[in-house]
């Protein structure tokens, strides 16, 4: 089976390479080309899918033969994480890297099958050759052949990290990769593009979605790190400015400037250099995470310790960089904008002054996760930035962005008059004022300045963008009756992309206030109790009612029950704890080996909509060490059938040196020790109970940090609803001409104006000012028809 | 004011606030950064100049200490003297014997105390084909 699955990875990399040629060999037209170039892609998608089914069936089987399988799961593991131990390897991410990148170039080939002609071609080669590249490290790179074998094969594999036993520790790699890979799609058309010389808005409107669905993805994945984070890391926090962290979000802010600016691109023709220069950014901060997760050049918390790959994908980087920037100064006369910006306040000046934000945002990142190789290249000594270097930039630039995202949704295209101005601000900064008031009469957050901003300008932001929905419905309603609630679900549907926005700015706004309170906010204390003994943390009483114990045979779980109580009342009861595993993998061990595995915090938490209380333990188990040394001592004195030990000794003894005689009594022999082991441990580890020891407990009350979850799941919500396909499309494969999308857009564009009109955005002077020049561009691309 | 000379201005000012922001960050990074050493490095450093340090907590050297712990760490390959450390509160949940940590602090007395909140430690090499050391 692995030499089948080497022979289907190596057509894959012919396949991909025949691709990437036929492609070119297609450049200037030839339809027949193209087809097969396409064909291929699919078949190279189907070949690395097949590659990986056999890694999987080789995980679900057991099949130890297989190096990856033996390395990273053992047949304890559970069956859902070895479905998912795949990418837990550095030649299995490989192989997930691969895969995605064959389904996100197949689907964007199918969806572009009658369109751009010209660009596809390069595209087609762009993206194969990234994926021969990577189906090539696999190849040819040494130590990541994912068909690499073990001969003999072990009866056991060394199994997956209790730690990484986390539902959310299997889905977020995946969809940070994806996120990552969804990003060679835009790339790939704009190097074609830009090839071509056919920099309209057209491949931007093909590969929109692709940028949208990598910000989805990438978005998502970053939340599952940080709830795992959260919840399993024992540390209470979500985010710690990690190298490799940084990694993923620097990326995810330079594709939210493209989404932005793109739509200044496709409405105004303008910005072009700035968008060409944004999505090989974004792609090629894609490859720099790769390569960062996989190296050891940054001191991080993920550790993926030897790194074979990276210098080759720091070589692509490199390719990706000097290649693309080659070809933008060589298109420069072609990205010249045909248009300027009219006024500074309108909404394409507000998203430029966004993109100016994120991109700075991006820049201090950059900085300051790199700072440890600048400090070198300049001083001899790595020297790294902490987390209030960061928050110190980060913080001031996220409060302008939450400004500008309330500010830009309210402005219309191309001008605004004061009249209107006057008109849609009004709310908003009614509710701001209100905030203000509210905040220093009832709370005390005007101490902590950068938070009150933040406060300040989400409620603007958000009250602006319920002002939207609630115009937008309104509109709707004087148009074709009915109920508001109708009226408001009309309008939503008919123009997705823009209300789908306005729910991501929703959820944004409401994700900076989780992190502005609980990060501003929090109280954290580390408290050292005895059973029955209580501590007072941010003016609850927290009391140690009892210790518990949990044994099974992967690991002892020690933990406490903890009694919370604010102003006499029961409030929670919390059930920290602490489990240490045994290291998987071997036949038989001691007892102390629960002491010489992983060890993880079960966090005691308590999510509320006012304020998380959120618990770990750290239990005295010296005592319990001391017992199970002594129990190993004497159980291999017991084995060894030393004079002076107990008679039932020597019948164990006796039952080993009949088992190292016959082979065929050791699997028995093997399971009696493993039952007087497990008794053991079993009564040792209860004796925690009454040992009376004191344990550090870390409390932390953490105010409004479950907004942090919603806001997150409110902004997926948003892009989905603003990737959901409209109606006529999903109806019939419909051939579309250019021509046909150009109309399209500008009708779309037409329609825009009409909604803002409607809903008070644009006064009637605007109105008519745009309105007529819109529609004689319209007239200008029907007469080009 | 005509089009072209409001362009300039808007130019001039974009890229002197770009200019300004990247002297910040690069005054700031400079002096705020700590610099990372090695224990070895440590073992005769100043006191009170505070240090990241990265290197290898030594197997079966962890002590209970108080409310936090005492242990003794070495280069991160594993060669060279040893640096006793103490740090106090919690620790990670990947911290034990044998992994690479990193811990920002000073040397007192010939030991290193670690600031709270700033210990790391490297999650498991699970991801590597080389199994741990």
């Amino acid at each position: 089976m692995p030499s089948f699955g080497s022979a289907l990875l190596a057509l894959a990399f012919l396949t991909a390479v025949f691709a990437a040629a036929a492609a070119l060999a297609g450049r200037n037209g030839n339809r027949r080309r193209i087809d097969l170039s396409r064909r291929s892609v699919y078949a190279f998608c189907g070949l690395i899918t097949a590659c990986v089914a056999i890694i999987e069936i080789a995980f679900a089987g057991d099949d130890f033969s297989f190096n990856i399988v033996a390395q990273h799961s053992s047949i304890e593991t559970p069956a859902f994480y070895k479905l998912a131990a795949m990418w837990s390897s550095q030649e299995g991410s490989l192989l997930l890297w691969a895969w995605v990148l064959s389904i996100v170039s197949s689907a964007a080939l199918y969806a572009t099958r009658n369109k751009l002609r010209e660009i596809v071609p390069w595209a087609t080669a762009v993206m194969m050759g990234v994926a021969a590249f990577f189906t090539g490290l696999m190849l040819f790179a040494p130590d990541v052949d994912p068909f690499a074998t073990l001969s003999p094969a072990p009866a056991d594999g060394i199994g997956l990290n209790p730690l990484l036993q986390h539902p959310s520790m299997m889905i977020h790699p995946p969809m940070l990769y994806s996120g990552y890979v969804s990003l060679t799609v835009p790339f790939a058309f704009a190097v074609g593009a830009l090839v071509t010389r056919r920099l309209d808005a057209e491949w931007i409107r093909s590969t929109r979605r692709f940028a949208l669905i990598a910000w989805a993805l990438l978005g998502f994945g970053l939340l599952l790190g940080a709830r795992w984070s959260y919840t399993e890391l024992g540390w209470g926090g979500y985010w710690a400015w990690d190298p490799v962290e940084n990694a993923a979000l620097m990326p995810w802010l330079v594709i939210t400037a493209f989404l932005h600016s793109i739509m200044v691109q496709e409405k105004r023709g303008m910005l072009k250099v700035w968008n060409a220069c944004l999505v090989v950014a974004a792609f090629s901060l894609a490859l720099l995470g790769t390569f960062l997760v996989r190296s050891g050049v940054l001191q991080s918390i993920h550790a993926f310790g030897d790194n074979t790959v990276g210098p080759y994908v720091l070589g692509l980087i490199a390719v990706v960089l000097i290649g693309s920037t080659a070809l933008i100064v060589s298109r420069l006369d072609d990205l010249r904008s045909q248009k300027r910006i009219d006024s500074l306040v309108s909404r394409e000046s507000i998203f430029l002054v966004n993109n100016l934000l994120l991109v700075a945002l991006t820049a201090v990142v950059f900085w300051g996760t790199f700072f440890p190789l600048i400090s070198e290249l300049f001083t001899g000594s790595k020297a790294s930035l902490a987390a209030p270097w960061f928050d110190r930039y980060t913080t001031p630039l996220a409060i302008l962005l939450v400004l500008f995202t309330g500010i830009g949704p309210l402005l219309a295209w191309r001008r605004v008059s004061w009249a209107s101005a006057k008109r849609v601000f009004r709310l908003p900064l009614i509710v701001a004022a209100l905030t203000v008031v509210a905040l220093v009469l009832f709370t005390d957050t005007l101490h902590k300045p950068w938070a009150f901003a933040l406060f300040v300008f989400a409620a603007f932001a958000i009250a602006g963008l319920a002002q939207e929905f609630w115009n937008g419905a309104s509109a709707r309603r004087q148009l074709s009756g009915g109920s508001m609630a109708g009226a408001l679900i009309g309008v939503v549907s008919r123009n997705r992309r823009r209300y789908g926005g306005y729910i991501v700015h929703i959820g944004i706004a409401v994700l900076l206030i989780g992190i502005a309170a609980s990060s501003s906010f929090q109280t954290s204390r580390d408290v050292t109790l005895r059973p029955g003994q209580s501590a007072v943390v941010d003016g609850r009483e927290i009391a140690y009612v009892k210790p518990t114990v949990a044994v099974t045979g992967e690991y002892l779980q020690f933990g406490s029950v903890l009694r919370v109580e604010e102003d006499g009342k029961r409030i929670a009861t919390l059930h920290p704890s602490r489990r240490y595993f045994r290291p998987t993998g071997q036949e038989i061990g001691t007892i102390g080996s629960f002491f010489e595995g992983e060890a993880t915090s079960e966090v005691g938490l308590k999510a509320g909509v006012g304020e998380d209380l959120w618990t770990a333990v750290q239990p005295d188990i010296a005592a319990v060490q001391r017992r199970v040394r002594a129990a190993d001592r004497g159980f291999r004195a017991c084995v060894r059938a030393a004079p002076g030990t107990p008679p039932q000794c020597e019948a164990l003894a006796q039952t080993m040196r009949a088992a190292a005689a016959n082979p065929r009594l050791r699997a028995a022999a093997l399971g009696q020790i493993g039952r007087i082991q497990a008794a053991t441990a079993d009564r040792i580890a209860k004796s925690y109970l009454a040992d009376d020891a004191a344990a550090i407990f870390k409390v932390i009350v953490n105010p409004l940090v479950t907004w942090m979850w919603i806001g997150g799941l409110i902004a997926l919500m948003g892009a989905l609803l603003a990737l959901w396909p409209a109606r006529g499309r999903r109806r019939g494969a419909l051939v579309r001409t250019e021509a046909d999308a150009l109309k399209e857009a500008k009708y779309r564009e037409i329609r825009d104006a009409e909604l803002d009109h409607a809903a008070g955005k644009l006064s009637d002077e605007d109105f008519a000012l745009l309105d007529a020049e819109l529609r004689k561009e319209a007239v200008e691309i029907l007469d080009r028809v | 004011m005509d089009p072209q000379r409001k362009r300039k201005i808007r130019l001039v000012a974009a890229l002197s606030v770009a200019v300004l922001l990247s002297v910040a960050l690069i005054y700031t990074s400079f002096s705020a950064s700590t610099e990372a050493k090695e224990p070895s490095q440590l073992l005769g450093a100043a006191p009170g100049t505070s240090y990241e340090m990265t290197g290898k907590v030594v197997k079966g050297s962890i002590r209970r200490q108080g409310s936090g712990i005492a242990f003794r760490v070495v280069d991160r390959d594993g060669q060279g003297a040893s640096l006793p450390v103490t740090y106090t509160g919690t620790v990670p949940d990947p911290f034990r014997g044998g992994r690479e940590i990193v811990l920002t602090g000073s040397v007192q007395s010939g030991t290193f105390v670690g600031e709270p909140e700033t210990l790391i430690t490297k999650c498991p090499s699970k991801f590597t084909t080389k199994s741990d050391a």
